[in-house]
């Protein structure tokens, strides 16, 4: 059974005891536990269930590397699936519950698939459930789906907050073992700004584990004084809870810190992602241990060398009473000294080097270890829990020589680097062949922006495994990327560190290495998806050659820990079955991130309302706290109605028009785009950017323009007011302001770069205000102020600046709505109060707000397009009979061109025309005019289509604008729009101005 | 995540500071072009693998146009330099020579 | 080909498996082929496929750079479907998906098309007359969709939330037909059934040359030595640009990063497909339970495979806002892929400047959903010369005359 010892437990303050649950079981262990720690004190080594078979699973590790023991952890917004034991810090009341499973972890049916393994190799699922074709829908994938994933899918909202940060280093050092500590110390006395950050709550790594000396003090008490050392240092910014997530380009990573999952109970966010950006980067990643591949190996009980040796050390905890060790290389053997220093017993160390270990096996066996050099475990006995270990001769195929009853068995099968965050951004790696790992190749290391490496390897994580060595390395890339960053102050002298000779390791893949295809199918690769030997095998054997292929189709390294303890095994067993050198065979790629990253860091603040930015007009407070329905049109939103009380959106469209066209309404247009183009050449400019001639338009006038992109296709419209000879003004669409100021500053900057020309865009630096109705002129009259707003002082298609009332106004005669007009621009700090101004002398007329839709509603009785419903990106002027818009005097225009290809000079283009339903209702929208007969492809024919329609309360009829082949030669004809429901609707096509069609009431 | 140093404002602008707007030196064909010169103005691309010119704007900041020149394969840039301008200064396009001697680009190498 | 069935698998068990055979053979190129497909990822392996099935050329090499699949087969979010707008589209993915439907049967290889239902969500008064255009489209197209109100969008997917602050959605276009398949067994099944032909897949063999004699191709150079054809097909993707290059012309299109990230996998919360584009997010959950998530394309050429990871944000903010408990899921893993992108969006199968040399490339982000499709018809363009009624829209000719496919309506924005 695991426990708790009386000994040991560095990281633990046995002073404070800390409850916690596990699947509703009340549990207790001490502050600077892990749950995986705890639970082992508490004798729960099963956690788990794995992915495919539903095999018992218990932990495996103690970091980052864990694939079994994931937990659903916490509740209601602050529930979370998926979470690693092993690097969740225990905290009081913490709650979690092991996963998919069903009903109970010690009691799941979903085991039957375990013992229809052999009917369920790698790949499987692509070979059966076709029949019936059905069937994979509703049968077999529901199944499927209900028996794989893992943790619980969250219900409630996220009850915690996250941020952003933004960061800039110089150096940023990934890694807070005695490697990254070094780096960051080197690097920061040169002079550079160094970011340290560690992923776990301890500085230190490994070494104040395995102990030995460091400059004549203990690893711990090294740890201690050079972490009180960058403490010190102002130019060194150390953060513990942060994980290195990933290295992007031109020297971008992520930081993910956790700040309060360790005490959820602290105010505050959750997570900070920091996004940063570093001119060099070390990764101290450190290593990580292999497993080895022998049948049973994923029996509960069955645990990494080093995760044994830390649970007992920094946790005080035994995995086992009697632990069975089995390695290839010497550093397992310091578990076993660990475990026999705590007092446990050590049934036996099987050494699968013929040669055996050296200064710490004899250390070992100076303890009284029993070692057995080449020797192997042919299996191990247990289901729930490990019971004892079969063993045999490494080099034969599994005959048992002995049994060995035991309750835990620590495994090594050598160390891998970490080389996620080296190659992410594209460093490459070499094979070792002593260590047999891939390590970065610091000759290929990622580049950046000036084509030169920005990461470097410090300690295990460049391959070196003594810790002398990892040191002297951690120094030289301390001081190498400072310099690389232009700092070459002078550092310290690296650190000396006694090292203990270890014997040199042997690659073992396979356990024992003539194991057959019984064994091989219980030898287990990757633990969470149930990947085994039989299955990389198998893929090989069906030609699934590449080491993607084989991925895929087995799903080795897929599963949540992304492949860290199975990858190379994985490799190794691949190669071997190609017979071909592990480097031959390569490696899959890297990704991002390390370890799993919340979602809502990488959202940050950004949700509900401040999900994106929100503009806002000077008069937004008034409709908002006037009822106003909202639609969002870009990032503003903007008034859609004003329903009052319990009225309709249609009820209140129709109320607005109505007043409107009767009496007078008020529009907030101040989203419209404003651009200022000015200089000598602003004339020549606009004549180039608008299809009509701008130039010739005079100071004090008005003029509706068009823009089209060099394509031909309409993108804008609005009107263009002349200010003075070297002045205009540019009205552009809502959405348009930005889109089309950039375009304009495009062909300034970077083709007409010799003319004059200036623009501004100062959509908000003015609120804009439509006062619409016959009533409009007595409205403005009656805040009085010297403005001449009659027929004759202010024609249609001018516009005048001057006093309205108290305010400084530029008033515009013009008309989107076919009643008499003013669209009055004052600057934006005036906005609200004109607003309020013109509703106070309006109240005599019934004046009322209205929104877009009666806008868009009143432009449609007018034949007015609209940009946006006319047009789709694919509509040229002459698509909407706007030839009058296109000017031929001019030589060139943006669009000219484009407009004289084939396809769009031909006369079959579906053109603008009115339509009106033979039975008064209202064509819906996006129908299409139906055509006899059928395309090649089988899709019925079709004539034209349908752009804008509404309901006219003016007319008490259903209107629409729409485009119909040959439309112009077609007036009066009937044609039929679709329904989604196969129907047709009848109407007949006439002139798309449908009210006031001689344009008097506009012009009063 | 690229970073370019606009060569107007001399910031090392993030990606997130930045528009990319296609590729650079294209030259403008309008009325009077044949249709296989406007064909290949509006929509054929070098779309290289290797050395690259291109335009950015700095729209976050400056709001100036600018001419990168880049490796599609590496993201090393080379330089930046003004949007005003027919080609690559000189000393870019040396620094590209130095490192891919045997480079071209349309009608530059 | 021995035939994959459950009776199979059970025989199979009985011998621990030793008796499986390749799944593709691994040949040695041949001096000549009637027809060369470069590229074998799902449109280079689809259009070998239905060459032989449709058209009985199977004389036929697909070569490789390297490994089948590889490509951007391998890196998409497998999302299929066909609720698209112009009738071209509509008829090249309408006719993909409805083979998807019978895919895993006619190549004896389970596929695992899934018509769980693709649900687009409309979230401004624009996308519900545009969505609504489709619907009225799609009635006419052959192709089976509905515009939804808010309240059926919240039964077909529980887990969102329809009353955002900002963008509440308004209601969707849902193809019930629509859903997602396994990509990499999609290149798997096709490249068996290819090989059982008789066909070549030449793996781990880069082109280097075309080579053509009096404006017409007749070979490859290859990293494995010179290969005459007849026929030439470049079905490269984001390569295109480059082997267009090697074969003198130029294309109208660019290569970006397109990326995506899948979450932790959970146990079923999501059983349909959903696609927000005002705020810039598509989500699923795959079989085996993770959140299968699509991001956007950088704006700059890149051939790295990895894209920015604004774009990442972007996505994971746009799905914690529609669906609030993504906010308490994990990113797992995240990459890229390169897609080429041409001057309208829609791809591009046709002839090319070079005599019998055919292309079918420019996917964009749309690639996966349309391969039995693409491949069917640069099959038929391949055999016969000439395009037949699927692909005659997509020649390159259309961008000389302006005759654009665009599926990128509603450009604009309202008053």
């Amino acid at each position: 059974m695991s426990t708790r010892l009386t000994s040991g437990g560095r990281l633990l303050n046995k002073s404070k005891q800390v409850s916690f649950s596990f699947n509703g079981k009340k549990l207790t262990g001490y502050e600077g536990d892990t749950l995986a720690s705890a639970l082992l004190a508490n004798d729960q080594m099963l956690m788990g269930r794995s992915f495919k078979y539903h095999r018992p699973r218990g932990v495996v590790a103690s970091g980052a590397e864990e694939p079994n023991a994931l937990v659903n952890l916490g509740a209601g917004g602050k529930f979370e699936p998926n979470q690693r034991a092993t690097t969740t810090e225990l905290y009081d009341g913490l709650s979690a519950t092991s996963q998919n499973h069903w009903p109970s972890l010690e009691f799941d049916v979903g085991v039957a698939n375990n013992y229809a393994a052999r009917f369920l190799p790698a790949g499987f699922y692509y070979k059966t459930f076709m029949a019936p074709r059905a069937a994979w829908k509703h049968v077999f994938e529901p199944i499927v789906r209900q028996s794989a994933g893992l943790g619980k899918a969250p219900k409630d909202r996220d009850a915690d907050r996250y941020e952003h940060y933004y960061a800039f280093f110089d150096v940023v050092v990934v890694g807070g073992g005695v490697a990254g500590l070094q780096a960051a110390k080197a690097a920061g006395q040169a002079g550079a700004k160094v970011l340290l950050m560690e992923q776990t709550a301890h500085w230190g790594g490994r070494a104040p584990v395995d102990g030995g000396e460091i400059d004549g003090k203990s690893a711990e008490d090294f740890v201690n004084a050079t972490v009180a050392e960058l403490n010190a240092m102002d130019n060194v910014t150390i953060r513990s809870r942060m994980m290195g997530a990933g290295v992007y380009d031109h020297g971008y990573m992520l930081g993910y810190e956790r700040l309060t999952d360790h005490a959820p109970a602290v105010a505050g966010p959750r997570h900070r992602l920091w996004r940063i950006r570093a001119k060099q980067i070390v990764t101290a990643t450190g290593a990580i241990e292999r497993p080895l591949s022998f049948a049973g190996n994923d029996i509960p009980g069955v645990m990494l060398a080093s995760a044994v040796r830390d649970y007992s050390v920094n946790f005080g905890v035994s995995s086992g009473d009697r632990t069975v060790v089995v390695t290839n290389n010497d550093d397992a053997y310091r578990t076993a000294i660990a475990l026999k220093n705590a007092g446990l017993e050590v049934p036996v160390i099987l050494d699968a080097r013929a040669t055996g270990g050296g200064a710490l096996a004899d250390e070992a066996k100076a303890l009284g270890i029993r070692v057995e050099n080449g020797k192997a475990i042919a299996k191990v006995k247990g289901g729930k829990r490990v019971t004892g270990v079969a063993i045999c001769a490494q080099a034969g195929e599994g005959a048992v020589l002995e049994e060995i009853m035991c309750d835990a068995v620590a495994m090594s099968g050598g160390w891998s680097p970490v080389v996620h965050l080296w190659s992410h951004c594209g460093g490459k790696l070499i094979w070792d062949e002593t260590q047999a790992h891939f390590r970065p190749d610091p000759d290929r290391a990622p580049t950046s922006h000036d084509g030169n490496g920005f990461v470097v390897t410090a300690g295990t994580a460049s391959g070196p495994l003594l810790t002398g060595d990892v040191l002297a390395d951690a120094q030289s890339a301390g001081i190498a990327v400072a310099k690389a960053a232009g700092f070459d102050g002078a550092a310290g002298a690296a650190p000396s560190a006694e090292a203990q000779a270890e014997a040199g390791m042997e690659p073992v893949w396979l356990m024992p290495q003539g194991a057959g295809p019984k064994l091989r199918m219980k030898a287990w690769l990757d633990y969470q998806n149930d990947v085994k030997v039989s299955d990389v095998k198998l893929a090989a054997q069906e030609g699934y050659e590449s080491v993607e292929h084989t991925k895929r189709y087995t799903t080795l390294g897929m599963a949540t820990d992304q492949g860290k303890l199975s990858n190379i095994n994985g490799l190794a067993v691949l190669s071997d079955a190609l017979n071909q050198p592990i480097p031959a065979t390569g490696t899959t790629t890297f990704r991002p991130p390390y370890t799993p990253i919340s979602m809502g860091s990488i959202a940050g603040e950004a949700r509900d309302e401040a999900f994106q930015p929100l503009r806002r007009t000077p008069i937004h407070d008034w409709h908002e706290a006037n009822g106003a329905f909202f639609e969002p049109v870009g990032q503003w939103r903007r008034p859609y109605c004003f329903p009052r009380g319990s009225e309709s959106h249609a009820d209140a469209v129709t109320r607005e028009i109505n007043q409107t066209r009767k009496s007078v309404g008020l529009l907030d247009a101040s989203t419209l785009g404003k651009i200022i183009v000015k200089g000598p050449d602003a004339g020549k400019f606009l004549d180039m950017m608008y299809t009509n001639m701008m130039s010739t338009l005079k100071p004090g006038k008005c003029r509706y323009g068009l823009m089209c992109n060099e394509n031909g296709f309409l993108i804008d419209d609005g009107v263009v007011a002349r200010i003075d000879e070297d002045t205009f003004l540019c009205h552009t669409t809502t959405g348009g302001a930005e889109r089309i100021h950039g375009w304009m500053e495009d062909w300034l900057q970077c083709e007409w770069w010799d003319w004059e020309v200036f623009t501004a865009n100062v959509t908000e630096q003015y609120a804009q205000i439509a006062v619409v109705g016959p009533n409009a002129r007595k409205v403005i009259e009656k805040l009085g102020g010297e403005m001449d707003v009659s027929k004759e002082g202010l024609a249609f298609m001018s516009w005048k600046d001057g006093k309205i009332g108290d305010f400084d106004a530029r008033a515009y005669r013009i008309s989107f709505s076919g009643e008499l007009s003013y669209e009055i621009a004052v600057p934006a700090s005036q906005g609200r109060a004109f607003w309020d101004a013109l509703l106070a002398a309006g109240e005599e007329f019934g004046i009322m707000p209205y929104g877009t839709e009666a806008l868009h509603v009143m432009r449609a009785e007018k034949g007015f397009i609209m940009i946006g419903d006319e047009t789709d990106g694919t509509i040229i002027p002459q698509d909407l009979n706007m030839q009058w818009a296109i000017s031929k005097k001019k030589e060139d225009f943006l669009g000219k061109r484009a407009q004289l290809r084939d396809h769009m000079a031909s006369p079959d283009r579906w053109k603008l025309a009115g339509f009106e339903t033979v039975d008064g209702s209202v064509i819906p929208d996006g129908s299409y005019i139906v055509a006899s007969g059928s395309n090649a492809n089988n899709q019925r024919n079709v004539q034209g289509r349908v752009t804008s329609t509404y309901y006219s309360p003016t007319l008490d009829r259903g209107i629409a604008m729409g485009l119909l082949h040959n439309a112009l030669d077609r007036m009066g004809e009937v044609v039929e729009f679709n329904k989604v429901d196969g129907s047709t609707v009848k109407a007949k096509v006439v002139d798309p101005v449908f009210y006031d069609k001689d344009g008097e009431k506009q012009n009063v | 995540m690229l970073t370019l140093q606009c060569p107007y404002c001399g910031v090392w602008a993030e990606e997130t500071e930045l528009h990319a707007e296609g590729e650079a030196h294209l030259k403008r064909f309008g009325p009077g072009s044949s249709d296989d010169e406007f064909e290949s103005y509006l929509f054929m691309r070098e779309n290289p693998k290797g050395v690259h010119f291109e335009r950015w704007r700095h729209s976050n900041g400056c709001g100036k146009f600018f001419h990168a020149a880049r490796s599609t394969t590496t993201l090393e840039v080379f330089g930046t330099y003004s949007a005003q301008t027919l080609e690559p200064p000189q000393d870019i396009k040396d620094k590209i020579s130095a490192k891919y001697p045997n480079w071209s680009w349309r009608d530059f190498s | 080909m021995r035939r994959y069935s459950a009776f199979a698998i059970a025989r199979e068990a009985a011998r621990y498996h030793t008796g499986w055979e390749r799944a593709w053979r691994s040949p040695e190129p041949k001096k000549k082929y009637d027809v060369i497909i470069v590229g074998a990822g799902g449109h280079g392996l689809a259009t070998a496929y239905y060459l032989g099935k449709n058209h009985g050329i199977t004389k036929v090499a697909i070569i490789e750079k390297g490994w089948l699949g590889g490509g951007n087969t391998g890196r998409n979010t497998t999302i299929i479907r066909s609720n698209y707008l112009q009738d071209s589209s509509a008829a090249i993915y309408e006719k993909a998906r409805s083979l998807y439907e019978t895919m895993s049967q006619d190549l004896n290889y389970n596929v695992m098309f899934s018509p769980r239902g693709v649900l687009m969500l409309a979230q401004t008064e624009s996308e519900i007359r545009g969505y609504q255009r489709t619907a009225h489209a799609n009635a006419l197209q052959g192709v089976q969709t509905e515009f939804v109100g808010p309240e059926r969008v919240k039964e077909l997917v529980p887990i969102i939330n329809i009353d955002g602050p900002r963008y509440p959605v308004l209601g969707g276009l849902w193809q019930a037909r629509g859903g997602t398949g396994r990509h990499d067994a999609v290149a798997w099944g096709y490249a068996r059934a290819c090989s059982d032909m008789g066909m070549d897949i030449i793996q781990k063999c880069e082109v280097v040359g075309v080579r053509q004699e009096a404006g017409k191709v007749v070979g490859v150079d290859t990293t494995k030595g010179p290969i005459d054809c007849d026929k030439l097909g470049l079905v490269v993707a984001g390569n295109s640009g480059d082997l267009a290059n090697m074969a003198g012309f130029r294309l109208p299109m660019e290569s970006v990063a397109l990326q995506a990230l899948v979450s932790e996998p959970i146990k079923p919360c999501m059983d349909i497909v959903v696609m927000a584009n005002t705020v810039h997010g598509y989500m699923s959950q795959s079989d085996k339970g993770e959140m299968v998530i699509g991001g956007g394309t950088d704006g700059f050429n890149n051939y790295t495979q990895r894209g920015s990871f604004h774009h990442i944000e972007e996505t994971v903010r746009a799905l914690c806002e529609t669906f609030p408990m993504v906010s308490r899921l994990k990113m797992l893993r995240q990459w890229g892929g390169i897609v080429d992108v041409t001057g309208d969006r829609s791809p591009v199968i046709g002839k090319t400047p070079l005599g019998n040399c055919f292309i079918n490339a420019g996917w964009g982000t749309g690639g996966f959903k349309a391969i039995p499709g693409g491949g069917w018809a640069t099959a038929e363009l391949i055999a016969k010369g000439e395009p037949g009624p699927l692909s005659a829209e997509f020649g390159m000719e259309r961008f000389i005359e302006g005759r654009f496919i665009d599926e990128s309506v509603a450009a604009g924005v309202a008053h």
